[in-house]
């Protein structure tokens, strides 16, 4: 396993990795102390996001809140490891991803809220939508990957262009037949994709080891595609390694794969009760091994980091936490007739007179509104 | 007005004709599908395809369904208009989850921000004595969901113009291919675009004793039921539905407004058939207009049977006829 920072902050060497992270080709330094502390400012930031959207779970204003507490250095290792123009493919649980994309974390609380299903357009965004089905989006991560191959923007050696595709799915999801026909398409026809599994040792109740016999990292090997197994709680260790391998993939080398061990910390969702099949013992374990934690042990052995800069990522968690309350709490439903929008593209006859009849039906309660106020 | 360049194609050929000047005509349009290039398709339907346009547009793809139509999603967000090839309908299945709940969505999930101009050719129906798994009609389990369109040509030039405008729709769409007639001939104009929309039903044989509704495999049995038909003085009047979702609802009532009777025959079975969704609507929007129950005619509720079967199976002129004596009794 890949370890660049051992749990108490203190950093491991390793050649070939922290060459990438020096800025191989003429890259900035992915590890200097401002990008640093830049991890560090995210990490507690989506965490205070992701806190809080808990807690609006809580008070009702969302449906359902999927939490990605515990694995914030896998989500922003990996989201600042692609480079601008490459199109990421996240699951449901991707909020620091989103977050390190630019995506406004008020757009990931929409779909929990019940309000759009996602949303966002995939190509402004350079993002996939949120998805589901579990594993559904890993071949349309290959398929995105084949087009960026017919549009010659893999492989020229140019790095402002050439691009890859970052597929993210679960451990669990990783057992579906989806995952496996995309290893079969992308290793085929060599397409520019890197798979970023987030190994979190549960699939709601069933553990990894129930759904993979080898360690899963192990799995993209029969397809002849490399992988390697990172420490996911290490921010730069993953930084390292999802950079590497896009690179790579960029340049044409064909698909990789990664599997980031972490840990999810809070329940499945907010509708599962995880202490039915989950012993406190382990999460007990996995604290000791905090993403947010260990960072900032490494940046204040360093001298990196300081109470004020501690202090003020603090405050602007807060002050993060609290657009989102305000932001949720305005949130108005929308126009129930909106929903016959975007069903197809062009024109569909029967979608149109169903609107038309929902419109009739709705506007006869509306008469009957205004004339009973007429009457009292 | 008779066109000089109408040529006289089979079906399959005809799709093949439709393929190529897509291909042509934009260079986001690519074909995937299993063993459909230097092999042309087990049907052939993509023959010199791959020679003309290399790999890279005429794709031989692994094994795999779910993973030829997922990665066509991907395509699409990327800007292509992938036209995959399912080998035989009853291997649809392993795609079902990529089609129901990812192609016919994301258009809508992304609030119309991502297009899916898919085409999924299904080659469709019984009838060619085939083997288990070569032979079905699942076209309602597909019309059924929300996003997708289906066509279903049953004539030469129905199949080149479809292929033509199932590639230029930015929504999803099926074709279902008529697979036992891949090899009759019709006349196509590649030149002159029809007038009809793809969305459209065609009264392909005016009549007006009775309706009788088909599309795609069923069509030659309608029109040879109407003739036979004619020996009892009854006149048919016969409609080729053309497109499976939508429906053309308007000119299937406004045929039965004028003939006061509805039959419907196609190979799917008779329970949850489309058929019978037909039957519902035209009940709701016809009622005081029909002299009797809408009938229907299909398969039954069996898996479709081994080959030496399928004739008792599938529906035949006797069938259709009793169909006609029954809704005439009325
Ligand atoms: C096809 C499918 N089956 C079942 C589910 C229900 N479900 C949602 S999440 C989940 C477990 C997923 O575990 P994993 O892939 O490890 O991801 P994690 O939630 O741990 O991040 C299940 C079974 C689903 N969303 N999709």
């Amino acid at each position: 396993m890949i370890q660049l920072l051992a749990a108490d902050g203190t950093r491991t060497p390793h050649p070939e990795l922290d060459e990438v992270l020096a800025g191989r080709g003429g890259d900035d330094d992915l590890a200097s102390p401002q990008r640093l502390r830049g991890y560090y400012r995210d990490m507690v930031m989506i965490r205070a996001a992701d806190l809080e959207a808990t807690s609006l779970q809580r008070q009702g204003q969302l449906g359902l809140w999927a939490s990605a507490l515990g694995q914030e250095a896998a989500q922003i290792g990996a989201g600042h490891a692609s480079r601008e123009q490459d199109y990421l493919v996240p699951t449901y649980r991707e909020h620091g991803i989103a977050w390190a994309r630019g995506i406004e974390p008020w757009r990931l609380l929409e779909s929990y809220r019940g309000v759009s299903h996602g949303g966002w357009d995939p190509n402004e965004l350079r993002t996939h939508p949120y998805m589901i089905v579990l594993g559904s989006q890993a071949p349309h991560a290959v398929g995105y990957a084949m087009g960026l191959q017919r549009d010659g923007v893999v492989g020229t050696g140019d790095r402002e262009t050439d691009t890859a595709v970052l597929a993210l799915f679960g451990d669990g999801a990783s057992s579906e037949g989806e995952v496996s026909e995309s290893f079969t398409f992308s290793a085929s026809f060599g397409a520019p994709v890197v798979f970023f599994t987030q190994n979190n040792q549960w699939a709601i109740s069933v553990p990894t080891s129930v759904q993979s016999r080898v360690p899963l990292a192990q799995r993209s090997r029969g397809w002849g595609i490399p992988s390697v197994r990172v420490d996911g709680n290490d921010v730069l260790a993953v930084l390292a390694a999802v950079r590497e391998a896009l690179d790579a993939a960029r340049a044409g080398e064909g698909p990789r794969f990664i599997e980031a061990l972490t840990y999810r910390m809070a329940a499945h969702t907010t509708s599962d009760d995880a202490s039915r099949y989950r012993p406190s013992s382990e999460e007990e374990e996995w604290a000791e091994k905090d993403p947010i934690l260990r960072l900032r042990r490494h940046l204040e052995q360093l001298g990196e980091i300081d109470e004020a800069f501690i202090a003020r990522c603090d405050e602007e968690a807060h002050d993060l936490a609290m657009a989102l309350h305000h932001h949720i709490h305005g949130m108005e439903d929308p126009d129930p007739a909106d929903m016959f929008t975007h069903a197809y593209a062009e024109p569909h006859p029967i979608v149109e007179a169903e609107r038309e009849q929902y419109l009739e039906y709705v506007a006869q309660f509306e008469d009957d509104a205004e004339q009973t106020g007429e009457r009292s | 007005m008779s066109s000089t360049s109408t040529t006289n194609l089979p079906i399959a050929k005809a799709i093949t004709a439709g393929l190529r000047d897509a291909l042509r005509a934009d260079d986001k349009v690519l074909l995937m599908g299993e063993d459909i290039g230097v092999l042309g398709g087990v049907f052939r339907v993509t023959d010199g395809l791959h020679a003309e346009f290399g790999p890279q547009r005429v794709v031989d793809t692994p094994l795999g369904e779910a993973g030829i139509v997922g990665t066509s999603v991907g395509l699409a967000v990327r800007g292509y208009r992938p036209v995959v090839e399912i080998q035989f309908d009853g291997f649809v299945f392993p795609a079902f989850n990529q089609i129901t709940t990812q192609v016919a969505k994301m258009h809508n999930r992304t609030n119309g921000t991502v297009h899916m101009p898919i085409v999924i050719r299904i080659p469709h129906g019984g009838g060619i004595g085939a083997i288990e798994h070569h032979s079905e009609s699942p076209e309602a389990l597909f019309a059924h969901t929300a996003g997708l369109r289906i066509l279903a040509p049953s004539n030469a030039q129905d199949a080149y113009w479809m292929t033509r405008q199932a590639i230029e729709c930015e929504d999803p769409v099926i074709m279902f291919e008529p697979k036992k007639r891949y090899w009759v001939k019709g006349d196509v104009d590649p030149d002159r675009r029809p007038e009809l929309s793809p969305w459209q039903a065609e009264i392909v044989r005016p009549g007006a004793d009775a309706t009788l509704l088909a599309w795609g495999p069923s069509m030659p049995l309608a029109l040879e039921s109407a003739e036979a038909a004619t020996e009892d003085g009854i006149e048919l009047e016969v409609i080729d539905a053309r497109s499976l979702a939508p429906v053309d609802y308007p000119t299937i009532a406004a045929s039965v407004r004028r003939t006061g009777r509805l039959l419907i025959t196609h190979e799917a079975p008779v329970l949850g058939g489309l058929g019978g969704e037909i039957a519902a609507r035209i009940s709701e929007e016809c009622f005081y207009h029909l002299e009797a129950p809408v009938m229907r005619v299909g398969g039954y509720h069996l898996p479709y049977p081994p080959a030496r079967m399928e004739n008792a199976y599938l529906p035949d002129l006797d069938r259709v006829l009793d169909g006609v004596d029954r809704l005439l009794e009325h």
